[in-house]
Formats: C-alpha cells, sequence, structure tokens
C-alpha cells in the first residue's frame, strides 16, 4: 500500500471518528489542536484503524498512556528526559524534536499529527 | 435504581449480537411531556430520540459487558452515529439490534439497527433507525483515576432484566 493510498484511508477514519470535513484533514494536522479530538477519541481512532487496515493495536502501541502519572517520567508539568526517550522508544511513529525544546505535559498532544498515524500504519503493515 | 430503558433481552449471542425490546407505553410520564399541548397543537406523545439511544445503549452494554464476564465497567464513551427516520409512539414496540463490531480489554463497538413494530401494521418490522455506539472499560482508560471497586454499571436492575429475560445473572 502506496503513502498516498494510507493517507487516505486515514482521512477516512478521522471524518468518521471526528466529524470532519476531508479538506480539514493534511498531514501537518494536529488531532487535538487542529481536529478538536478528545481523548476518548482516540480509542475510537484506534479501533477504526483497525478496522480500516485490518491489523490489531495493543494498548499503549498507538498513544502514550500512563506517562502522567509516572514522577521518573513528569516533574513540575514537564516530562523529563527519561520520560523522552520511553516515549521515543515505545512510539517511534510521533516525531518528538519540537516537542523537546519545551516538553510541557500539556503541549505533548501536539505531536499528534495525521502524519503520524500514517507512519504508524506504515510500520505496522510492514511488519504484517 | 437504573432507569432502564428495554423491557426484555430476545436474544444474546455471546461477542456477536443482542436483540431487545422496549414497549412504548402512554403510562410512561415523559411522554405527557414529550410533548406536552401548546397553543398551536394538541399533545403530541412522541418518544424521544435520546432515549431510543440509550435503549441501544442498555442494549449494547449488555451486549459488551458479557463480553467481559461483567467483570469491567462498561460506560458509553461516544455516539459515532444516530439517524432515525421516524417517530415511534405509545403502543409501538421497538427492537434494539446491536452487532459487536470490536472488542479489547479498552473498550468495544457496536453497531445497532433499530426497528419499529406497528401492532396496527402486522408483519415485518420496519427499520427506522441506525445508531453506532462505542464503549470504553473505564478502568482501563482513565489515567489512574480509581472507581469504586464494585461494577455500579451492571447494578441490580440490569441484574433483573437479565433473569427476567432467561439469562444467567449471578455476577
Amino acid at each position: 500500500m502506496t503513502r498516498e493510498e494510507i493517507f487516505g484511508k486515514v482521512r477516512e477514519v478521522l471524518v468518521d471518528a471526528l466529524g470532519v470535513d476531508e479538506d480539514e484533514v493534511q498531514p501537518t494536522t494536529t488531532l487535538t489542536g487542529d481536529l478538536g479530538a478528545e481523548s476518548i477519541d482516540f480509542l475510537d481512532i484506534g479501533f477504526k484503524l483497525e478496522q480500516a487496515f485490518g491489523f490489531k493495536i495493543g494498548q499503549a502501541e498507538l498513544f502514550p498512556q500512563g506517562v502522567s502519572q509516572d514522577p521518573e517520567y513528569v516533574k513540575d508539568g514537564k516530562v523529563t528526559p527519561k520520560g523522552i526517550a520511553a516515549m521515543k522508544e515505545k512510539l517511534p511513529h510521533f516525531d518528538f524534536s519540537e516537542f523537546e525544546k519545551d516538553p510541557q505535559l500539556a503541549k505533548v498532544a501536539q505531536v499528534f499529527t495525521v502524519d503520524s498515524l500514517c507512519r504508524f500504519v506504515e510500520r505496522k503493515l510492514s511488519k504484517a | 435504581m437504573r432507569w432502564m430503558w428495554i423491557d426484555r433481552v430476545l436474544e444474546l449471542t455471546p461477542r456477536s449480537r443482542c436483540v431487545s425490546i422496549k414497549h412504548i407505553s402512554l403510562a410512561e410520564d415523559h411522554l405527557h411531556d414529550h410533548f406536552a399541548a401548546d397553543a398551536s397543537r394538541p399533545p403530541m406523545p412522541i418518544m424521544p430520540a435520546s432515549l431510543i439511544v440509550e435503549g441501544m445503549a442498555q442494549t449494547g452494554g449488555i451486549l459488551v459487558g458479557h463480553a467481559g464476564g461483567f467483570k469491567e465497567k462498561v460506560v458509553l464513551a461516544k455516539v459515532g452515529k444516530v439517524e432515525l427516520s421516524r417517530e415511534a409512539i405509545p403502543g409501538d414496540t421497538l427492537r434494539y439490534t446491536a452487532t459487536m463490531t470490536l472488542f479489547d480489554a479498552a473498550g468495544a463497538s457496536v453497531s445497532g439497527i433499530v426497528e419499529l413494530l406497528d401492532p396496527a401494521k402486522p408483519g415485518s418490522p420496519e427499520q427506522i433507525g441506525a445508531i453506532d455506539l462505542m464503549f470504553s472499560h473505564i478502568d482501563q482508560n482513565m489515567s489512574g483515576i480509581e472507581f469504586p471497586s464494585h461494577n455500579f454499571v451492571f447494578s441490580e436492575s440490569f441484574r433483573t432484566l437479565l433473569r427476567s429475560s432467561g439469562i444467567a445473572a449471578d455476577f
């Protein structure tokens, strides 16, 4: 499956899950900031990606989970270098380069882009 | 006491589908307010669409809860789609068919069909709606927030409904 085909299906998933228009979904679009996704939508997006691409997504495989509760990962509202390293290892589809410059936990959602979902799907399909 | 919006479960096929019915009665208080008479028209008792969604949510919730042995606290997390093509009035029976589309540790998705059986028109039921819902197992999804250990979702009201439908409810 080409990157373009993956993008097309990811876009369909987001249009369906978030009730947005197709043209609102671009590679650099962020799920929360631009498309208004809330935490429960992440579960829905995961389910719909499974249906669209025919693979299973494990817990915490697509989006980070439990980071904010770990005092080693978050201190004073900022994600620690250890926390960032852990997320990079577990969630290689996200680009943390911009986030690292000002790693406030409240801003972590800025890495959840449409492009990152496409990268996630690409990796999953390549392992299948 | 949970307010139940289904009267009986007709079929429960584990991890697959659940079918239930709801008889709409003029004895239900809410129908006298939805809608009361006003200056322009007489009373117009109609089953509220939100309660039809709740009926489907309870049907789907039983399907999802049963798949997890009623151990998980199953809550309605998202209403993905609601399409209703006509009104349901006292004397009508609604039949909810919930089909599970996905189930995992985090939650489940259910696709539902609403049919209307009008006693004045014997024959096949008429499909009047489609409702897609997503459920969350809240103990798995609330970022460490702790809830009471007992399963407050599947309370005595649900167990009574299941028992009266001939379904084991010894959880």
